[in-house]
């Protein structure tokens, strides 16, 4: 699995374009980050492996009286010493289990929690607030998120076939035609044919950092996204260097070595 | 307790709004326009000056965008400038156009002087 030196998880807010400093006008996509909160620490001893786990978009304040509901329920059983399933609460969304997993770092209760492999785990302690300045202008970041659903889609859409003539009989427009040789009397695996496409996760590798904006929550990195807008999205620095984008050459990030919060 | 966790659409906007360029007049359609560019030549600067009717105006915050038409040398050309774009050093509205319509694009089938004339909507 590759390593990643720090991450951030936000929300695609659209896409626009800015001047650069030599008067060039360039797409970017602004995203809103963070506050992120270091939910829990995966450890060797304990868990087999090394990670941070991330928590991003606390509970709303309409969701506040259930939270309370809970906290309550929380503080009672911990005095009581009473374990197993809560029948009372009314909450729907956030469970108590949720919410003292929350409790224990001290951190908000959190909608999406995620789990990273990050090089350096111990600069991550549970409880440590992450902001969109963990990033600085210039560097080339990983993004993943949930690609837009297309539902069931033919093979033109989903695999580029070029299909065939609209008219003078063609009678072969957008089919998938041949699935394949007649004397294996079967479809290999992996055949290309019509099905569901997008809503997957979908990784875009080193977009640069145009700004970083911790008082507004702000990320603006050069390029697209993936993911409708007010979609999830998840931007990590990986450990290793990574090719630029079209040109072939080798990043390496070496004023990172060293780079403190 | 976070008050609420709805997206800030504003992010966009705000961004543009930092580079807009203050001095950009206001003018529309069938407007005529004298456009300042900077040139880069080698190491040296100068201004490059295009002057031409307003056939088409897109209206946005940092991507405001204009095309004008000019004929130069009995050739049609046709520019489209990022209206806030920091390569332009200034834009002057040296013409007032009174039109019925928003995009032009009729002049391209229009030939002569007489022909191409827009009428004055007042002095600039």
């Amino acid at each position: 699995m590759a390593m990643i030196r720090k991450m951030i998880m936000g929300r695609k807010v659209g896409m626009t374009q800015i001047f650069s400093d030599d008067g060039k006008a360039i797409p970017v996509t602004v995203l809103e980050v963070g506050p992120c909160y270091v939910v829990q620490r995966r450890t060797m001893a304990r868990d087999g492996y090394e990670a941070v786990q991330l928590g991003y978009l606390p509970y709303e304040e309409r969701d506040q009286k259930r939270v309370q509901e809970l906290r309550r329920v929380h503080e009672q059983r911990r005095k009581t010493g009473e374990r197993g399933a809560v029948k009372e609460t009314a909450h729907r969304r956030l469970t108590l289990a949720e919410y003292g997993h929350c409790a224990a770092a001290n951190v908000p209760p959190l909608r999406h929690l995620k789990e990273f492999r990050v090089a350096a785990p111990d600069d991550f302690p549970a409880g440590m607030e992450i902001r969109a300045d963990i990033f600085t202008a210039g560097e080339k970041v990983d993004v993943s998120g949930t690609s837009k659903g297309r539902g069931f889609a033919g093979v033109v859409k989903r695999y580029g076939f070029r299909g065939g003539r609209a008219t003078h009989g063609s009678m072969f427009h957008r089919k998938p035609a041949s699935a394949g040789a007649t004397d294996a009397a079967r479809v290999f695996k992996n055949a290309r044919r019509p099905g569901h496409m997008g809503a997957e996760k979908v990784t875009v590798k080193g977009l640069t950092v145009v700004r970083a904006d911790a008082e507004r929550q702000m990320l603006v990195l050069k390029g697209a996204v993936p993911g409708p807008v007010g979609g999830l999205v998840v931007v990590t620095l990986p450990a290793q260097a990574v090719v630029e984008r079209g040109k072939g050459k080798l990043v390496t990030f070496t004023a990172l070595e060293n780079f403190t919060w | 307790m976070k008050k609420s966790n709805k997206l800030n659409h504003g992010l966009i906007r705000a961004l543009e709004a930092e580079q807009v360029q203050p001095d950009r007049p206001r003018f529309r359609t069938g407007d005529s326009l004298r456009v300042h560019l900077k040139v880069k030549e080698g190491n040296r600067e100068r201004i490059q000056l295009y002057e031409g009717v307003v056939i088409r105006h897109q209206k946005g915050l940092l991507n405001e965008r204009v095309t004008v038409r000019r004929v130069s040398n009995g050739v049609g050309v046709e520019r489209i400038f990022l209206v806030h774009s920091p390569k332009i050093e200034k834009i002057e509205v040296i013409r007032l156009g009174k039109v019925r319509r928003a995009r032009l694009y009729y002049l391209r089938k229009r030939i002569g002087a007489r022909a191409t004339r827009i009428k004055e909507r007042g002095r600039v």
